[in-house]
């Protein structure tokens, strides 16, 4: 039915633009001279024509689905009405598989045959009413804008003003995603604080989800302690900005200072192309390579090395982010003023006395915001912890011990479970909120300084 | 000291001081001896030329950390671009299969018989069992389906390539263990076709073997020096525990508290009992690695093969022997494929295998059958096209990225259609119309702060408002799709305002001097000539999506699904979640098939790049 009416829809708008083209071009050819071009009369009645259907189409496939359940259930007899809304969703959810997949329906009490067979029969109905109202719609729309049709009728600027406005809608997806994220991790963070104190969840010291899906443990204290999780994620941020600082920094500036146009053009894509592999990669790499290879390298030397170690997924997450701590430095070095330099030069600085003491101090600024973006990179980074790093929340900050991320323990406390009000899932809500302003927080501060330093130099 | 400090206000940073700034002025005046003066030009290039070199060896590590990756990836996945099946002659029972019912025919049937057909020998359970479990449980799905195409087959012989279980293919790869086969190079004599044999051969035959069994005991003896070291340690703790139990039972006793003796008493007794147990393992554990040293030292003498020592297998006759005992000229043995004949024999095989029995997925009885497979020649090595042409599978060796494939390119396709209209009339909006106030700088804020959202935060976003608010089915790509959109939506975005800023403004004004309308002179003009740059961006962002796991797994893209997804709405996986779901396989067959995918996948994401880069060198206009 979706798929009719949306074929309907074009169909109708195809044929409304040529129409008003045509109604268009005998007015320009009877008049002379009319405001707007030909296809613009096009324009105007094919939107004209296609809003009003569109809207009719939006607003019945948003509401019919709930009035034929209410109707549907309102038909059913009177011990069977559900008495709660879990019911009642669970009821509609038999009768729309049942709808879905017929053979669902010898197993069915006769009463809930019946509304299948009427769901099918008011779907059947309301679609093709629904159809009928938005072409209605249409026919109006339509009629309305070609009696309108005028040599001096100012179609274009309706058209262009029609455009403008799509082109602002287009613009405020942006913000609409983010006042999604914002509310719905909120939203459901408030409601896993309602069931679990949130300064024990900010405070904790102990983090093991599984054991409060026990039966009547949901709530208790200890449970959902943040800070171990807080922990593991530092530890392998800092190991992994140990890693990719250092790198990125100097392979920056041994680019963009000195080296020749060949080096440059072997340098660069090589971290193009370290910058292009997906993290799921790096994951693989770290859990079946580095990661047994630390562990023998310390089972050599006698040292006990947990098999998924801080040290692997972080040493991996800071070969990712070399090329993105270096291509970001590649651009602030860039932007430090050649006069500088030269000045330096003219006062018998070497090259290398020009970077450390004129270029990277001058630089500060945003290599400090590139390492606030790498931070916040670091810490949002999913599959590579996901894939090398432990589950066990522990407190420590030995590298060779297992310790888990926030990431990791979203993905755990989401993926496979389907139940959606358990204080386990909304963990996973709050955790991702801690996240998100996390990340924000870092981003927001590197960009302010990115934006000021900017302005020095400009 | 004015001119030094306005010097340093002009640049706004530290100068380069060679003087200190409280040395005298008269000092920096006087002449610096030559002497001292070279030294210090020798050592401010060796610093100059350390700093480049540590440049240098930055970058080279970077390229370093992209080739070892590379080249892990390239050799994990070499093996499972091809697969061993065997060609075998096939009859088409008509008992087994039904002409008129060809769908319920007992095809696995027909391909046991065919191989059981080729060792008539093997008659007892285990035989049979060995040589059945070499197959894939998919071994008939290539009969099947011929036979489905073309039910006048039925009743015919024919040649079918039937498909070996993945540990097989990975023994044949030598992915198991290290196989060494040797040709016997004097004549050989079985006491017996069956049961307990004894093989004899020309003097020194098994010497070179019994050389390398030895290097096997040299192995377990360091296995075993290294755990008698860990022992050693517990032991060393184990004392030190007891001592100080010991003196806080003393203690205790002269303390004069009743109750805490009896606790310090039990636990010194624990400590001691402990104690004595890790001294005895050490004693059997010392005693055990003595007479392995014994065994290993004693070069010719003979040597019992048991479970954690090499195998050796003999193939002849037609039948296989795994031996238990081999001295430098004769071996005693177990016979595992019944022979033929007791006939002496000239033409026979010996067949080391490196790693011990328990230590590999493939025993001596496969090993030796498969062996005799590839003896026979009827071990064919094909490129795995069944790779790309198949869905997922719990099974390895049938386990295929079609699925993955398809889930990619309609998420893909939906990304797309989603991302670079409204990306392009973000950009549009912003660049050409927006006014400048509080509305736009939301919508600037907005997308400068989505683009380092992590991406896991996107897939919360599509959890919670696309499939629990809207309904959507779970782990179909219309839902990927979309949520891909979102977190390329940014990227795009910023790649088309800077195609867009690019454009000249002179192609602006010269067409609104024509009279073109604002819209006109955007999208007749402005906009084309951005389209290069435009594209560049989206195939980028689209690379980026490509690559992306986190955020499908959260809106259940994570399922295990064999089907290929057929529609927008089905249950689908994509390439990047595949290698994750097979990576977590213990399967070592999948080990091989993970690495493999994401060497399909790094190519899909260089030949993206590889086409920006060209649209970009095509199409790139300097102004």
């Amino acid at each position: 039915m979706a798929v009719l009416s949306l074929a309907l829809l074009v169909a109708v708008t195809w044929s409304a633009y040529f129409l008003g083209r045509r109604k268009g071009r005998e007015l320009r050819a009877t008049h002379g001279a009319t405001h707007s071009l030909a296809h613009f009369h096009g324009w105007y009645v094919a939107l004209s024509t296609a809003l009003p259907m569109l809207f009719v189409i939006l607003v019945w496939s948003i509401f019919a689905p709930g009035m034929i359940e209410s109707r549907v259930l309102s038909h059913l007899p009177a011990a069977m009405q559900p008495a709660d809304d879990l019911s009642r969703s669970a009821l509609l959810r038999e009768i729309s598989n049942a709808v879905a997949a017929p053979q669902l329906l010898d197993g069915l009490k006769p009463e809930i045959r019946e509304a299948v067979a009427s769901t099918i029969a008011l779907r059947n109905a309301s679609g093709w009413v629904g159809i009928l109202v938005a072409l209605l719609a249409a026919a109006v729309g339509f009629v309305w804008s070609w009696r309108r049709l005028a040599p001096d009728l100012r179609t274009r600027n309706t058209t262009e003003r029609v455009t403008t406005v799509a082109l602002f809608a287009c613009a405020a997806v942006a913000v609409l995603t983010t006042a999604g994220i914002v509310s719905s991790v909120l939203f459901e963070t408030l409601h896993f604080f309602s069931k679990y104190p949130a300064l024990d969840f900010l405070f904790g010291t102990q983090w093991s989800p599984q054991i409060a899906m026990r039966s009547d443990q949901v709530g208790q204290s200890g449970a959902f302690g943040f800070l171990p999780l807080l922990t593991g994620t530092l530890l392998i941020m800092v190991i992994a900005m140990i890693v990719a600082v250092p790198v990125g920094l100097m392979s920056a500036v041994y680019l963009s200072e000195y080296a020749t146009p060949r080096a440059r053009a072997i340098g660069k894509p090589v971290l193009e192309l370290l910058a292009g592999v997906p993290t799921v990669v790096f994951g693989f790499f770290a859990a079946l390579t580095v990661a047994p290879l630390i562990r023998g390298l310390g089972e050599s030397v006698g040292v006990d090395v947990a098999s998924e170690s801080a040290l692997a997924a972080g040493l991996v997450m800071g070969i990712m982010i070399i090329p993105f701590v270096s291509s970001l430095s590649d651009d602030v070095i860039n932007a430090v003023p050649q006069t500088l330099r030269d000045g330096s030069y003219a006062m018998g600085a070497t090259k290398s006395e020009t970077i450390k003491q004129v270029v990277l101090p001058a630089a500060l600024p945003g290599i400090v915001a590139a390492v606030m973006l790498a931070i916040s990179r670091a810490v949002g980074e999913t599959m590579i912890v996901v894939m090398a790093a432990g589950l066990a929340g522990k407190l420590t900050l030995n590298p060779l011990d297992t310790v888990t991320t926030i990431t990791v323990q979203i993905k755990t406390l989401l993926v496979g479970d389907q139940e959606f009000d358990s204080v386990k899932t909304l963990s996973a809500f709050a955790l991702g909120f801690v996240l998100f302003f996390f990340t924000l927080i870092l981003n927001v501060a590197a960009l302010r300084i990115v934006k000021r330093y900017r302005q020095q130099y400009d | 000291m004015l001119q030094r400090s306005e010097l340093s206000n002009v640049t706004g940073s530290n100068m380069i001081s060679l003087v200190p700034d409280d040395a005298p002025v008269t000092r920096r005046r006087s002449q610096i001896a030559p002497a001292v003066a070279k030294a210090r030009v020798d050592s401010r290039n060796r610093s100059e030329k350390w700093f480049r070199f540590l440049g240098v060896a930055a970058l080279s590590s970077a390229a370093a950390f992209l080739v070892i990756l590379l080249t892990d990836i390239i050799v994990r996945a070499v093996p499972a671009f091809t697969q061993n099946s065997l060609a075998i002659e096939v009859p088409l029972k008509a008992e087994l299969i039904d002409p008129a019912k060809p769908a319920a025919g007992d095809y696995e049937a027909a391909v046991r018989d065919a191989l059981r057909g080729m060792f008539p020998t093997a008659q007892s359970r285990p035989e049979k069992k060995a040589l059945e479990s070499v197959l894939s449980v998919g071994a008939a799905n290539t009969i099947r389906s011929a036979v489905m195409a073309e039910p006048g087959l039925i009743g015919k012989t024919l040649e079918f390539p039937v498909l070996l279980s993945a540990d097989s293919d990975l023994y044949l790869k030598g992915g198991m263990t290290r196989v060494e086969t040797s040709l016997g190079a004097s004549p050989v004599t079985v006491s017996a076709t069956t049961g307990p044999v004894t093989v004899t051969a020309g003097s020194g035959e098994f010497q070179n073997d019994l050389r390398l069994v030895k290097l096997g005991i040299d192995t377990l003896i360091s296995d075993g020096q290294r755990n008698l070291r860990r022992l050693e340690l517990s032991v060393k703790s184990s004392k030190a525990d007891l001592t100080l139990a010991e003196q806080a039972l003393a203690a205790a006793k002269q303390g004069a508290t009743p109750e805490t003796v009896k606790p310090a008493e039990d636990l010194v007794a624990t400590l001691r009992g402990d104690v004595e147990n890790l001294t005895k393992t050490v004693e059997t554990a010392n005693a055990q690695i003595k007479v392995l040293q014994d065994r290993a030292s004693k070069a010719g003498s003979e040597e019992i093969l048991d479970s954690g020592m090499p195998s050796l297998l003999l193939l002849v006759n037609g039948g296989v022997i795994k031996a238990t005992r081999i001295s430098p000229d004769k071996i005693e043995g177990e016979v595992y494929l019944p022979l033929t004949s007791t006939e002496p024999s000239s033409a026979w095989t010996k067949v080391l295998l490196e790693t011990p029995e328990g230590g590999r997925k493939v025993n001596d009885r496969q090993a030796g059958y498969l062996e005799m497979l590839k003896a026979e020649g009827i071990v064919q090595s094909n490129f795995n096209f069944p790779f790309f042409a198949q869905g997922d599978s719990r099974e390895p060796e049938i386990a295929g990225i079609l699925g993955a494939l398809t889930g990619t390119a309609l998420t893909m396709l939906i990304t797309l259609l989603l991302c670079l209209p409204i990306g392009v009339g973000a950009a549009v909006y912003l660049e050409e119309f927006a006014a400048k106030n509080k509305v736009t700088d939301i919508v600037e804020v907005s997308i400068n702060n989505l683009a380092a959202v992590p991406s896991i935060v996107f897939g919360l976003l599509g959890l919670a408002v696309f499939l629990n608010l809207f309904g959507l089915p779970r782990s179909s790509a219309v839902v990927g799709g979309l949520v891909l959109a979102l977190l390329v939506l940014p990227t795009i975005i910023i790649a088309s305002r800077a195609a867009l800023k690019a454009v000249p403004p002179s192609i602006r004004e010269a067409a609104l001097g024509v009279g073109a309308s604002k819209h006109q002179a955007i999208f007749h003009h402005v906009l084309p000539l951005a389209m290069p740059g435009i594209l560049t961006g989206t195939i980028i962002g689209m690379a980026h999506a490509l690559g992306e796991t986190a955020p499908l797994l959260m809106i259940g893209m994570v399922a295990f699904i064999a089907d290929v997804p057929a529609s927008f709405s089905d249950p689908a996986t994509v390439l990047p979640v595949q290698i994750f779901l097979w990576s977590d396989l213990p399967e070592l067959g999948f080990k091989a098939k993970t690495a493999a995918a994401i060497l399909v996948l790094l190519v899909f994401l260089v030949m993206m790049n590889g086409l920006a880069i060209w649209l970009r060198r095509k199409f790139e206009r300097r102004w």
